[in-house]
Parts: C-alpha cells; sequence; structure tokens
C-alpha cells in the first residue's frame, strides 16, 4: 500500500522526516518496502503566475503567446497550446530548469519563432490528476504571483510503500497507520475523519427509495447502504484528486473518488450504484448460481463458482462482492441519485473469490484481511460528508442496514505481570495504560495488577486474548529494546542422536571416497519410474503437482541421481561419482498410518503422532568411474566391484555384517546385481548394481554403478554400535597359509568362505580371497581361486600339525561343494 | 742390521696394493683387488704362511710387516667400498630424480557435500552448542499438524492448493518444518529445546528465488520462563555464529498464526558492516538497508500449547520460543549463490565448490 507522508502527517505530524517515520512504522509492525518520491523535482522552479495578456501565435492558429507575471518583476512570454488559456487566469508556472514528474527538465525553447521561457501547467502534467482538456486555472484566493506553488498544491510528495499483515486490516487505511505513528511517537492525532455525520436533508426515507437484504449470512456480515439525490457528478477538486493519485488511485469522478478516497482513509471500501440503474431499486446478497455471467466495471465478462457472493438488483448480479462492481449500474456522468453501498463480507470467501477470479483489487485486498461490521457505518459516514459537501448531493434520512447479527464489542483483561513475564523486561502499568489508549483502546485498570481494555472494532480480529494485547504493548514499546538473555536452562542437553551422527559419518564417508552429494526433488515423475521399471502406482501421487514432472513422491532415490548425472553428461563432465542422502516415500502399510485405520479418517482427528506415509533415510550412490585417469593410470570404469567396495566401507562404518545375495532390481544388469540383507535376521538393507544397459541408454548416462542403502534399517540393526567394550590383543603369534583352489563358475565366494570356515573352526581368524583365476587348465567352467588363511589361538602357538588337521578338515568341506585343493 | 729382503718385498707389495686400491672405480675391482692382494693365492698370504721358514731372528720382523700390509690393506678396501658405494648410490639417486610438479597419485580426489547439507550441519552444531537437540520429522505430513494444530484457521489461504501439495484432503507436503513443534511436544513434556532441519515444499512456478522445494530450520524452546528476550540472545549468538561476532539481531513485528507475538528478525548486513554501502557504493546483499531480513520467530502461541496440553504444555505454566529460517537463504546470502534453481541442478561445477 501507498501512504502519502503529506496525507499521513495531516493526521499525525511527529516532526520527523519520511524516513524516520518510515523507521518507526517498520519498527512497530508496518513493515516500510520502499520510501520514494512522488510528483515534480525540486518545488521552487513552480510558481503561482497571472496571465497578463494571451495573443494569438503569429504563425499558428493552436498556439497563444502569454504575458505571464510570475512575481519576478519582468513578465515572462510564455507560448501555451491551451484552449482554455485567456488573460487575467491566475495559473500554475513551471520556470525554465523545473523537473517534471516524469524527470524531464524544462527548457528555454522556440516555438514556432517565438522564444518561450516557462510552461503553464495542465494538472496531469503537474501529476496531481489526469486532465490534459487544458490548463489548471486556480482560484485567486489572494495569492499573489510568485507564490510557491506547493502551498497552494501539493505538487510534490513522498511516498512510503509499506507491506500489510493479514492481521492488520486497520492499517489498509491511511488514518490506521497514522494511528500506529501516533501510538509510538506520541504526537497528536487529529479526530477521526470518520467521526462525524452529516445531518439528512428532506422528509423522504432512504427505505423509500429502495430495499436492501442479505440472503445469505454466511459471506455477509453486514450491508448497508444510504441513498443521495441532486447527485452532481463532475471532476474532484485538486487536494482529493492529489491525494489520490499519490495513493496510487486514477480520479474518475467525484463519486467514484469519494468511494476511494473513503477507503484509503479508513480500510472500508464502498461501492456508488447509479440508484436509477439498480433495477427494480432492489439490492439481494446472494451466492451466484453455477456458471452465472457479468461484466465487470473493468468490462470483462465473468463467469462464476457457485461459492461467489454477488450483489444482485431484481433482474441480476451488479457486482462480485467485495471485489469489483458491475457496468449495469456503473456511476456516470448523467447519475443524479447514488445509492452508497457499504458492506462486511467474510474475508475467507473474498479470498477464494479473489483467487478464482484471478482479480485482486484494492477492496478484495482488504476485505480479504477480514473487517469489523462497525467500520462499514464509518465509511458511511465520511462518504456522506464528503457527497454533500463535493457534489452538492442530498442526503436521504435514514441508513438502509441488513445486519443480522449485531457484534458486541470485545473485552480483554490484561495481567501486568504477564507482560514482563513473557517479553522479558516488566513494564510500567502507566506505560502499558498509555500505549493501549493510543490505539484506540478503552482501558479500565482494577487495582490489583489487572486491566481490562475494550477493543476497537478495527482491530477486533487480531486482538482477542492477553497474548494479544501483550503483543500490541510489545510492538509500541519497541521489541528492539528488549534485552538479549539466554534460557535458564534445566534438564536438556544439546546432542545429535546416535542415528543422526551414523549419517553424517556415512555422508562423510563418502564424501572421503570422491563422492559428491546431491539434492534432488523429491518428486518425480510416472514416465521415470516407468523408465525403471518401477511401477509408478505403487508411488504417492501428489495431487496438484506443478507438473507431471514432479507428480508423484520418490520411491527410491536413484532417479535424482539420474538426473543429476544425465544433466553432467549432457554437458560433457563425465567421470561422476555422485551420492544423495534424503528420504523416499510409500504408501503407509497396515499398522502404520496410526492404529492401522484409514489413514485419512484417523487425521480428521488428533492423529496423535501417526504418520500418514511411510518415509525411510536412503543413502544412494551413482559412479561412472571407479577411479579416474591420471598420467600415469588409465580410469577405471565403475562396475560392480566398485559399488560394493562403497557400500563394504558403509556398512563397517556402521559395524553391520551383512550378505550380498545376487539379483536385486529390474533396473539392474541381472548378473551384476545383488540384494544387501543384514547378516542376522537377513532384512533388506538396500541394493548394489550396474545399471542395466537399457536402462542407462533410456536415461542418456553413460554405464554406471550404484548403490542404495536404507539408512533407517541400519541404525535399527545396531542400536549400540562401538559399545562391545576392549577385547584382548592376543600375542601368540598368527600362522598364515595360502590355499589354491578349483571349483564350478556356479560356486560363489561366499559358499567357498563358509565352506573354509566350516572346515577351520574357530581357531581361524580370517580368510581372504586374493586372487581368481581362469584358464584352459582349469577346464571350462571352473575357475581357481587363492586364499590367505590366518590361524591362530587366543592361548597357545599353534603347532603345524595342529593347522595340517585344520587344512584336511577344510579339503573335506570343500569337497562337498564340488571344490580341490590346488597343488 | 739389514732389512731382511723378505720385509722390503712386502712393503713393495703393501704400496702396490694401496694404488691398485686407489685405482679401483667400482666395487666389482675391488673385489679382484682384495683377492688379488689379500685372496689365498696372493703373495702377501703366501708370505705369512712361509714366516716359519725364515731365519728366526728375521720371523718378528717380517711377520709384523706381513700383519700390518694386511691390516692396512684390509681397512683401504673397506674403506674403498664404502667411497664406491656412497658415489654408486649418489649417482643411482641421481637417475631417479623426478618432476616434482607432475601430479601425484590421487589417494582418492575428495568429493564435497552440497552446499545445503554444510550449511545445514553448521546451523545444527552451533543450535546443538547452545543446547538444543536436534529432530527430524515426516515431509509426508497430515494437515492436523501442518495447519491445524499450528492455529490455522479452516479458511486460512496458505490451506489452499494453490499454496499446498495435497496427497489427499488431509496428507499434504509439509509447506514448513513447524509441525514438528506439535509432533515433538506430544511426544515429550517440558522443557523441550529442539531444531528442526528438513525438506519443505510450496507449488511455487520455479525462478531465481522460488523453488517448490527447500529446507527449513525450526527452532523450539518451551520451559517455565522462556522470554521473548531469551529468543533474542538465542538469535544473536547464532547471528553471530554463522555470519560473523560483530553483528546484532533486530526484533520487528510480524505475522505468523502460530506466535503470538510475532517477530521477524534482521542481521545487520555482514557485507556492509550494517553500514548500507560498500565504497560509495550502495551495498547489493543489503540493498543499502544495512539490515537483512533472515528468519521469522516468536512466542509459541497459546492455542498451539492449547493443542498438546494433555503432555504437560499448560500455557498458563509454561511458554517458549519458535523460529524458522530458510537454509537456501543463508546460502544465497552467505555464499551470494544468485539463483536457487541452480541449487537441485546438481551442476558438479557447483558442488564442487562447496563442502569439501
Ligand atoms: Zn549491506
Amino acid at each position: 500500500m501507498r501512504v502519502p507522508v503529506a496525507w499521513l502527517r495531516s493526521y499525525c505530524d511527529p516532526g520527523l522526516s519520511a524516513a524516520e517515520i518510515a523507521d518507526v512504522l517498520t519498527m512497530s509492525g508496518i513493515k516500510v518496502e520502499r520510501l520514494h518520491r512522488a510528483g515534480v523535482g525540486d518545488p521552487s522552479a513552480f510558481v503561482i503566475g497571472r496571465v497578463l495578456d494571451a495573443e494569438r501565435h503569429p504563425n499558428a492558429d493552436r498556439l497563444s503567446v502569454c504575458r505571464v507575471d510570475d512575481g519576478s518583476g519582468e513578465p515572462r512570454t510564455i507560448v501555451c497550446g491551451a484552449p482554455n488559456v485567456a488573460g487575467g487566469q491566475t495559473v500554475a508556472v513551471a520556470r525554465p530548469g523545473a523537473v517534471m514528474p516524469d524527470g524531464t527538465e524544462l527548457g528555454e525553447a522556440k516555438l514556432r519563432g517565438v522564444r518561450s521561457s516557462g510552461m503553464i501547467l495542465a494538472e496531469d502534467e503537474l501529476g496531481i490528476g489526469t486532465d490534459h482538456s487544458g490548463i489548471l486555472v486556480l482560484e485567486e484566493d489572494g495569492l499573489p504571483p510568485g507564490t510557491p506553488l506547493a502551498e497552494a498544491l501539493a505538487i510534490a510528495d513522498e511516498l512510503i510503500e509499506v507491506e500489510i499483515t493479514p492481521n492488520r486490516p486497520d492499517a489498509m487505511g491511511v488514518y490506521g497507520v497514522a494511528r500506529d505513528v501516533h501510538a509510538v511517537t506520541g504526537a497528536p492525532l487529529a479526530e477521526d475523519p470518520t467521526a462525524f455525520d452529516v445531518e439528512p436533508a428532506g422528509a423522504d426515507r432512504a427505505e423509500e427509495h429502495a430495499h436492501v437484504e442479505i440472503a445469505d449470512t454466511e459471506v455477509c456480515l453486514r450491508f448497508t447502504a444510504r441513498v443521495f439525490e441532486d447527485v452532481e457528478v463532475g471532476p474532484s477538486p485538486p487536494w482529493l484528486k492529489q491525494r489520490l493519485m499519490a495513493a496510487g488511485q486514477r480520479p474518475i469522478s467525484n463519486v467514484v473518488d469519494i468511494t476511494n478516497y473513503v477507503m484509503l482513509t479508513c480500510g472500508q471500501p464502498l461501492h456508488a450504484f447509479d440508484l436509477d440503474e439498480v433495477r427494480g431499486s432492489r439490492i439481494v446478497v446472494r451466492r451466484a448460481r453455477e456458471d452465472e455471467a457479468m461484466t465487470t466495471l473493468d468490462g470483462v465478462e465473468r463467469r462464476f463458482s457457485s461459492d461467489v457472493a454477488l450483489v444482485c438488483d431484481s433482474e441480476g448480479p451488479s457486482g462480485i462482492a467485495g471485489v469489483m462492481g458491475g457496468q449495469v449500474s456503473e456511476v456516470s456522468a448523467k447519475t443524479t441519485r447514488v445509492l452508497m453501498e457499504a458492506a462486511t463480507w467474510v474475508g475467507p470467501n473474498i479470498m477464494r473469490t479473489s483467487r478464482a477470479l484471478g482479480l485482486r483489487t484494492e477492496a478484495s485486498a482488504r476485505f480479504e484481511k477480514g473487517l469489523h461490521p462497525e467500520l462499514a457505518m464509518a465509511g458511511q459516514r465520511l462518504a456522506a460528508r464528503l457527497m454533500v459537501e463535493l457534489c452538492g448531493a442530498r442526503l436521504v434520512p435514514g441508513t438502509l442496514d441488513a445486519y443480522p447479527r449485531p457484534v458486541a464489542p470485545r473485552r480483554v483483561k490484561l495481567r501486568l505481570g504477564r507482560i514482563g513475564s513473557l517479553l522479558g523486561e516488566p513494564m510500567p502499568e502507566d506505560e502499558v495504560h498509555t500505549v493501549l489508549e493510543r490505539l484506540g483502546f478503552e482501558v479500565a485498570p482494577d487495582g490489583s495488577g489487572r486491566l481490562a481494555a475494550v477493543v476497537p472494532p478495527s482491530r477486533d480480529g487480531d486482538v482477542q486474548r492477553e497474548a494479544d494485547l501483550i503483543e500490541e504493548v510489545a510492538r509500541i514499546h519497541g521489541l528492539d529494546r528488549l534485552p538479549a538473555t539466554l534460557p535458564a536452562r534445566r534438564r536438556a542437553v544439546g546432542r545429535l542422536r546416535p542415528a543422526q551422527r551414523l549419517r553424517r559419518r556415512l555422508e562423510d564417508a563418502l564424501r572421503d571416497r570422491g563422492l559428491s552429494e546431491v539434492v534432488a526433488y523429491s518428486f518425480t515423475s510416472p514416465s521415470a519410474l516407468d523408465r525403471l521399471r518401477v511401477d509408478p502406482a505403487d508411488a504417492l501421487a501428489i495431487r496438484n503437482p506443478l507438473s507431471e514432472e514432479g507428480s508423484v513422491m520418490r520411491p527410491l532415490l536413484l532417479p535424482g541421481l539420474l538426473d543429476a548425472a544425465r544433466h553432467n553428461a549432457a554437458h560433457g563432465r563425465p567421470g561422476l561419482r555422485l551420492f544423495e542422502s534424503a528420504h523416499v516415500y510409500a504408501a503407509a502399510g497396515a499398522g502404520e498410518g496410526g492404529d492401522g485405520s484409514d489413514p485419512v479418517q484417523m487425521a480428521e482427528a488428533a492423529p496423535r503422532g501417526a504418520l500418514p506415509a511411510r518415509e525411510r533415510h536412503h543413502l544412494a550412490g551413482l559412479l561412472t568411474e571407479a577411479a579416474p585417469s591420471t598420467w600415469r593410470a588409465e580410469a577405471r570404469v565403475a562396475d560392480f566391484y566398485a559399488a560394493r567396495g562403497l557400500v563394504e566401507a558403509l556398512l563397517a562404518i556402521a559395524g553391520v555384517e551383512w550378505r550380498a545375495e545376487p539379483g536385486a532390481r529390474p533396473f539392474l544388469h541381472p548378473g551384476r546385481s545383488a540384494t544387501v540383507r543384514g547378516a542376522a535376521d537377513g532384512r533388506e538393507l538396500g541394493w548394489i548394481g550396474e545399471l542395466h544397459p537399457l536402462v542407462a541408454r533410456e536415461w542418456e548416462v553413460p554405464a554406471a554403478a550404484a548403490f542404495e542403502l536404507d539408512a533407517d534399517a541400519i541404525d535399527e540393526l545396531e542400536p549400540d554400535r562401538g559399545q562391545d567394550g576392549y577385547r584382548d590383543l592376543t600375542s601368540f603369534p598368527a600362522v598364515v597359509q595360502d590355499i589354491a583352489i578349483v571349483v564350478d563358475e556356479g560356486i560363489s565366494a561366499a559358499r567357498i568362505e563358509a565352506a573354509v570356515r566350516a572346515g577351520a573352526g574357530d581357531l581361524l581368524r580370517s580368510v581372504r580371497i586374493f586372487d581368481l583365476y581362469r584358464g584352459e587348465q582349469l577346464g571350462a567352467g571352473r575357475k581357481s581361486l587363492a586364499l590367505r588363511l590366518e590361524f591362530r589361538a587366543p592361548d597357545r602357538t599353534l603347532t603345524d600339525a595342529e593347522v595340517a588337521a585344520r587344512r584336511s578338515e577344510i579339503e573335506a568341506a570343500l569337497a562337498e561343494i564340488g571344490g580341490a585343493l590346488r597343488a | 742390521m739389514a732389512e731382511p729382503a723378505a720385509k722390503r718385498r712386502l712393503e713393495e707389495l703393501g704400496a702396490e696394493a694401496e694404488a691398485a686400491v686407489a685405482a679401483t672405480g667400482a666395487a666389482s675391482e675391488l673385489e679382484d683387488v682384495r683377492v688379488r692382494y689379500l685372496g689365498r693365492r696372493s703373495e702377501l698370504t703366501a708370505a705369512l704362511r712361509s714366516i716359519g721358514d725364515l731365519p728366526a731372528e728375521e720371523r718378528g720382523a717380517v711377520g709384523q710387516a706381513a700383519n700390518a700390509v694386511r691390516v692396512r690393506l684390509e681397512e683401504m678396501i673397506a674403506e674403498r667400498v664404502a667411497s664406491l658405494e656412497a658415489d654408486e648410490l649418489e649417482r643411482r639417486l641421481e637417475q631417479d630424480r623426478v618432476d616434482v610438479t607432475l601430479l601425484g597419485d590421487p589417494a582418492f580426489p575428495t568429493g564435497h557435500l552440497h552446499l545445503v547439507s554444510e550449511i545445514r550441519r553448521e546451523l545444527e552444531d552451533v543450535f546443538v552448542g547452545l543446547g538444543f537437540t536436534v529432530l527430524e520429522g515426516p515431509e509426508v505430513e497430515y494437515e492436523y499438524y501442518n495447519f491445524t494444530a499450528l492455529n490455522h484457521p479452516p479458511s486460512h489461504p496458505a490451506r489452499l492448493p494453490q499454496d499446498t501439495f495435497y496427497l489427499s484432503d488431509r496428507v499434504l507436503l509439509r509447506t514448513h518444518t513447524s509441525p514438528m513443534q506439535v509432533r515433538a511436544m506430544e511426544a515429550g513434556g517440558p522443557p523441550i529445546y529442539v531444531v528442526v532441519p528438513g525438506r519443505v515444499y510450496r507449488p511455487d512456478t520455479p525462478d531465481a528465488t522460488h523453488v517448490p522445494m527447500f529446507h527449513q530450520l525450526e527452532g523450539l524452546a518451551i520451559d517455565e520462563d522462556i522470554t521473548l528476550g531469551d529468543l533474542r540472545g538465542v538469535l544473536l549468538e547464532f547471528a553471530r555464529a554463522v555470519f560473523g561476532p560483530s553483528r546484532q539481531v533486530r526484533l520487528r513485528p510480524g505475522y505468523f498464526p502460530f506466535t503470538e507475538p510475532s517477530v521477524e528478525v534482521d542481521v545487520s548486513c555482514f557485507v556492509c558492516d550494517g553500514t548500507g554501502a560498500v565504497g560509495s557504493e550502495r551495498c547489493p546483499t543489503c540493498k543499502g538497508e544495512a539490515w537483512i531480513e533472515i528468519l521469522g520467530a516468536g512466542m509459541v502461541d497459546p492455542n498451539v500449547l492449547g493443542y498438546v496440553e494433555d503432555s504437560g504444555y499448560d500455557p498458563e505454566r509454561v511458554q517458549g520460543f519458535a523460529f524458522g529460517m530458510g537454509i537456501e537463504r543463508i546460502a544465497m546470502l552467505k555464499y551470494g549463490v544468485p539463483d536457487l534453481r541452480m541449487l537441485w541442478e546438481n551442476d558438479v561445477r557447483l558442488l564442487e565448490q562447496f563442502g569439501a
């Protein structure tokens, strides 16, 4: 909202600069976005002048050559193109060098051979109106030539642009803003401009001219209307035009300008009907019928849903309630009878309508914040005064007032002690008193540390409880004056939970092994899941996605990594090593989502800690390169074992015993993928594998290996990791034996190791496969593995005989899986 | 007494051998010399062996002379061996010289944490230091936790599908980390000091300053006597830890449905040191305002406590503050990231700039 500073000062002038006023507002709750100037440059170049005489230009029919007394002694010659210029007029003159509102500087110029020294101004040229039909002719009013123009007209103004929070509809009017300035600075506040009404005239009654009715009380809290007769529609006086212009409203005609002016003053939007065009002289407020249509003031035909509230006459809609009037009963130059509407609409309904129609107006911006019904009559009073004063209108006695449920003033109690205990600094009772009174509250102390405050209607929506009153006191006192203290801590200790520490360790491990972390959108497209051979129907779908691209919640992290890989590969950056650490999502299964009942129904009441979906924290990596190339080594392409090595490292850090089982996911190479399972209970922890070549091709990514682990599952497996305590470092020497065995291709390393361990018994401390060999002399379908075995006893040095005995046991165990020791 | 001829011969032999040792250029030649003069068939060995054949009065002198020659020769050879080996090592080392300016074998080039993770961890650590525990929570959330229990009336515009992603009538993607305030209080009574980092979602069409997914960090402190002054103190510590030791914070009135009083918190600009100007130019970071809006906060609204009253949060007995900040906003401010969309593009050229 634009607040013209001169207008603001007319209600409360704290003797501060505009910048200082802006600071006051920002620090008391009306955030100033911008401070700027409007109107002309240096006002001293603009003066009152008198046209001494005006003669036709010798070389141009449409121009006049005027001699103008501008108070400088010597009359100046000004060539003027306005048709209405004439000798004797009091006019606005810009001297050469003047800077116009659009920023152009006025120079001396020769017009068709006559030197023109200055300019006689029209109101649009001064930025105080829109009229360009002729020069602005001023009332004489005893203003001698040479008087600064600024004394007669507000030709330059400072503007404060403010952002009003939804709880402050009172600040959507200049007077409301002035009240905050008054409350903070204590500078006197002018009487409320809506306080006075005007005496009606005549013996008729408003009820005889028109009828109003609220047919739907869910959209309208109050509908008031007054009737004006003998209205003379015409231009508004300069002061009114200037205030509207400064506030960003275009002057239209006195009647329309009055509605806007009242709104800008006190925040209550009004609407003026040409009463003769109100069909049936009858106004009914109701909701639209589905698909009902109307042409609004902006000339657009609009269709409505049945949620939209309409102001109708006896033949149909004549305005969208609280948003914009219709053309049908618009005030025109011919209007003589006006029905002035001031209504109170239900804020959320106006907001929905405004959003649905994509039509946000000055009126809707105010109504959507929720106005108090009392404000409607305040607006009527100010409007009536101006209608009589500026349009020569007669106010017909009586106000048509449909107000089905009158709202009583609200009283709120405040314990003074609560202020200090909430803010951290006590506040003297008289300051509390003063602040609340300045804000328009009626305050009654009860002498025992409490007071009762009657809330002014304009603040009713925001101030309903003790805490709200404390906020009022605090914001005017100055939140920034509060002390900076630290909580007196009790019991609580700050820390990361073990699961959080573990996750950081795992992320760091990947980072230190050359992987860079990506952050990808949590949502993906069903087609992306299709490309992974994952059924999109199983993923949680967003009802109102921004696009199909982000319409389902991802059930695994891989698509984000693939997107990142594609992006980088497409930009010529090979050798990718990426990871992500984030949630994945699935529908809550039975037993989840609370007690297993339908999560949707559940949440009607308090869900009491239930989770609406199954969310897990995953850790996934993708590599196209196992090791980068250097000047003396080729890059190594990432394969299954590169990914597996990372999983080994991660699970070793987590202290998890695990095993890999062949085959895993449809998007992986069927022969080069594995499911990762916990050794203890076989619980699935994730997968490892090379991307299926078709998947890689469809995603336009290079061949890559990847893994994805369920970090939550890992954490659940090992809740007391690292707490095994000290283990004795035995000093008895180990016996190391290397053996080579030949087995069928189909026998996995895990089975061989299991056989070796079974045969070796508990003297075997470790077994490691250090070579794999295939060759003709082994025969087709056979492979040879070299194993290094370490035997050790905790209590003695092993003898050769003991080890030899174990070796033959191992041989026997291997024979069972078709293996033989190689010589 | 005339010297025996045998002794003279030994001395000649000694001199000859010394010359031969000195003339050697390699350890292998030296071995030849050793065999020639000290070997089993050498003249010296023969001389020592035949001492017994000499007249008795010559035996002592010749024997001593022969031993002296042998000892000296052995010493000389040892010295010569050492010197030759040293020369050879030096030569070999010289040949082994490498170009030290070539890159070393990478142990493994370190990767990077995402900028958002890096900042998130920094914030977590600051608040852990201030006594807060770190919590996380679900991103798919009930409307109840996201809005209702946070004192958003049923008609609140933030509930509209224009501002919130919905999965069903009552289930949505959380629009802020604040629902964890209620979940945390339900899970345990006061006192409570927690921060909650995490992803949040709003259906904003992406542009330089809006993305439909971003990260927040929520804070909540409830105890018997937490004040707005405590909020100010905690946020001052936070601002100084994250933006530099001379920072100030400024509290302005704000509006949030779930806090009362509500405040907007500004931090003095760390680029222009709160002056609004860099040299003679307007400061680009704070746009000349000297303050930067950094987060929203306030005292937890009694209505919110009312929703968890049976977990021990009687609004007449306990009170506290809550705050919420955008992690990306801090990234943009602190590191000058110009466009939020870049953060989720995952271009390695950007990833590699942070989080090493
Ligand atoms: Zn700055």
